[in-house]
């Protein structure tokens, strides 16, 4: 499993960057780089189809001594209004953070704020 | 059989519940591990069929494989609902063998075993929700409720239209909150239950009949 050298990677991802991504290619890029060590926060997170992909992508990719699964914690999708309901303003996922189980602990979560925890002992190379 | 009972058995009623409502739905039972879904199966199947669905465990991750029951019917004053009730596996983000071990003092073998059909199980119950037209989904009244599991699930139901129930499960623990519960999810019924002891479960059953048995209108993904 890659880690950078005395610390832990933490990427926050624009939301132009998986824009352009099909589905499937954007739950690939996102589970290979947290197989990779990494934390992503995602500007936009992803939808619940996605999210329940990702789910079981993530356990047909478990591997019991180098990957146990992921930590994720977003927000539901933003509300949309019935104006931009009717002129088709879809609804966009809303942040999330995403890691590694090993490196990354969702402490608490609320309506307001998503507290989380790298466990320490896992960055350092 | 009374005038009441044949009524209900008539062409005519099926046709009036073939238009304003459904008197058949599979309904699955979802949540995360170890919150009381067989359990609350369990008191489902006996309250009204005498039997039971699985076994249930302290260990996380007990039921593995997806298991139902068909036809088991619910009655609440007039009404019913005849359903198809899918015991779901636990879904989970991660599943670390070792918990197993350290936490429930598992040999080694069986840990990872549990552990691979673990991640099964959990892929089983994702599939499973092309194929149902409802949950219970179960949520421990004693812990956070905002897990992304609980907010994954209730997105792709929303997402394909399906009624869902929150049982706020293990009302009878000291340290149970089901309002917190309630202000989570605001947008979906919470009904506070414990399904060891059946406490509150008629209401559910209630509720049940009241929620699987509107006509909707499912979205296919």
């Amino acid at each position: 499993m890659a880690k950078k050298d005395g610390g832990i990677a933490f990427n926050l991802i624009s939301h132009q960057k998986l824009e352009h991504l099909s589905s499937s290619d954007k739950l690939k890029y996102i589970l290979n780089e947290v197989k990779e060590g990494r934390i992503l926060v995602l500007e936009h997170g992803l939808t619940p189809t996605e999210q329940a992909k990702l789910i079981e992508h993530t356990m047909k990719e478990i591997n019991h001594d180098t990957f146990i699964g992921i930590e994720i914690g977003g927000y539901e999708n933003e509300k949309v209004g019935f104006f931009q309901r009717v002129f088709g303003v879809a609804k966009k996922p809303r942040m999330t953070v995403i890691g590694p189980a090993h490196l990354l602990k969702m402490v608490h979560k609320d309506n307001d704020m998503i507290e989380t925890t790298i466990i320490p002992g896992k960055g350092a190379s | 059989m009374g005038i009441l009972e044949r009524f209900r058995e008539s062409k005519f009623s099926k046709m009036i519940k073939k238009v304003f409502g459904k008197s058949h739905a599979k309904i699955g039972i979802y949540g995360p591990p170890n919150v009381g879904k067989t359990t609350l199966a369990n008191r489902i199947l006996r309250d009204w069929t005498g039997d039971i669905m699985g076994s249930v465990s302290e260990v996380p991750h007990e039921t593995r494989r997806a298991k139902w029951k068909n036809n088991i019917r619910i009655n609440n004053g007039g009404s019913s609902l005849t359903m198809d009730l899918v015991d779901t596996p636990g879904i989970a983000t991660k599943i670390d063998f070792k918990e197993f071990m350290n936490m429930y003092g598992m040999d080694k073998d069986a840990s990872r075993m549990r552990a691979k059909e673990a991640t099964e199980g959990v892929i089983e119950a994702i599939r499973w929700l092309d194929d149902i037209d409802g949950v219970v989904l179960v949520m421990d009244a004693t812990q956070d409720p905002f897990t992304q599991v609980n907010v994954t699930i209730i997105g792709n139901l929303e997402a394909r239209n399906l009624p869902i129930l929150i049982a706020a499960n293990k009302i009878d623990a000291e340290n149970a909150s089901p309002a917190t519960l309630k202000s989570a999810f605001p947008q979906h019924p919470v009904i506070p239950i414990s399904a060891l002891t059946g406490y509150n479960t008629e209401n559910l059953y209630t509720m049940m009949v009241k929620e699987f048995g509107k006509k909707r209108h499912k979205k296919r993904r």
